[in-house]
């Protein structure tokens, strides 16, 4: 018999395929799992409108619960919005360890040129970096520099 | 007119904006001034198109005829598209993009801010979502517009004078008509008239700090919400939608 906890369990070994240290649990893109007698629903909602990872999060989610022949049906919702406050403490370790740093406390965007957020360096840990820009390799980061050690780096920005 | 009907055109018009500024913006990639301004207009296209994705299903939803999102965004005609005429205006230089992202960021915010709390909980969420993004835009063009209006003497001259020529199309972002009125009534649409001071006093904010003047001609052109667009609209499509009409129904 499937249970709740069990279908927890399974969504773990899902990962986000553009930071793959992440699984979709860590990332809080799972809003519910709901069981009943004959069916089994799981709500998932994107990070960015448009970010591409969301179709393949989807196909990985329905071929991991088949090769588990557990039926399952991927509902998506947009509200409440996601948000980075909803990536776990685990998944903001991994994140350090992976070299991407984890979302700080950022600023009031509306306040145009304000010195940017202070990000440590997530390989030497010293906070003496720069913005390089806002936008980075992703919708979800930023470029940073770091001046201490040189070492460029990705910075999951702030998203409230 | 129905409410459903109103609901649909409605949704395609924001779509719509979307779609073809987040067209617009992609023609940029490979083609930045910089590599991290090439990186982030891509980023701002790619917000701009997921956001169009989520209101063309939404509108396909609504238009309950089996068609798609793909369907709604590749397969209209020109007269179909119902987007504002600033967002086809070609890209030009890069000053001229920044101050058509600028216009029209201005305006999203303070509407996405309103929709949000819309009675009809889809265009609500979507909103919702699209803020978020939205506001990352707005400081991006913010800041460019101050850059380059209070740079040298020549990127002064060159962002007054994109200003000068996207001006007449600014009008047109708060154009409404019985659609608009019809789903005011019932807390579904914005009323565009209430957002007009606050892009006013945003827009003279920002220039002030960029010593850019706002243009004094009064003269405004419109026509894209009823379909009538400029020439470039052709154009923008012919490229968009080239893959379906030449090769129907091909998947990625």
């Amino acid at each position: 018999m499937v249970t709740k906890d069990k279908i927890w369990e399974l969504l773990t070994q899902v990962f986000d395929p553009e930071v793959p240290v992440l699984n979709i649990i860590d990332l809080g893109i799972v809003r519910s799992v709901e069981l009943n007698e004959n069916n089994c629903k799981v709500t998932i909602t994107p990070t960015y409108s448009g970010c591409p990872a969301m179709k393949t999060i989807e196909e990985d989610i329905q071929k991991l619960f088949k090769e588990h022949e557990i039926e399952i049906e991927i509902e998506s919702t947009l509200s409440p919005a996601w948000t980075t406050d909803w990536i776990s403490e685990n998944g903001r370790n991994k994140l350090r360890e992976y070299g991407i740093a984890p979302p700080e406390n950022e600023v009031d965007k509306s306040v145009l040129f304000a010195e940017a957020t202070v990000v440590p360096c997530p390989l030497c840990k010293s906070k003496n970096t720069k913005m390089v820009s806002l936008f980075g390799s992703t919708a979800c980061k930023a470029h940073y520099q770091c001046n201490e050690c040189l070492e460029p780096f990705d910075y999951f920005k702030c998203l409230r | 007119m129905n409410k459903q009907e109103a609901i649909l055109e409605y949704t395609l018009r924001i779509a719509d904006d979307s779609l073809i500024l987040g067209h617009r913006v992609s023609e940029w990639c490979g083609h930045g001034p910089i590599l991290e301004e090439d990186i982030a207009l891509t980023n701002i296209a790619l917000d701009l198109i997921g956001q169009a994705t989520n209101f063309f299903d939404y509108a396909a939803k609504v238009q309950d005829q089996g068609k798609t999102c793909d369907d709604l965004a590749f397969l209209r005609l020109e007269r179909e598209y119902k987007n504002v005429l600033l967002v086809e205006q070609k890209n030009g230089h890069f000053g001229d993009t920044i101050a058509r992202q600028f216009f029209f960021d201005v305006f999203r915010k303070s509407y996405f801010e309103a929709l949000s709390k819309s009675a009809d909980k889809d265009l609500a969420g979507i909103a919702e979502k699209s803020l978020k993004e939205t506001q990352y835009h707005l400081k991006h063009s913010s800041e460019w517009i101050i850059r380059l209006g209070d740079g040298t003497q020549e990127s002064h001259d060159k962002i007054q004078e994109s200003v000068n020529h996207l001006w007449k199309f600014t009008n047109e972002l708060f154009f409404m008509d019985q659609v608009d009125e019809l789903l005011i009534k019932e807390n579904i649409a914005v009323d565009l008239e209430s957002l007009k001071s606050s892009w006013n006093s945003y827009v003279n904010e920002i220039f002030q700090q960029a010593t850019l003047t706002i243009p004094t001609n009064g003269w405004q052109q419109a026509g894209g919400r009823k379909g009538l667009h400029s020439e470039h609209m052709g154009y923008a499509l012919a490229e968009l939608q080239y893959m379906q009409r030449a090769y129907p129904n091909m998947q990625w």
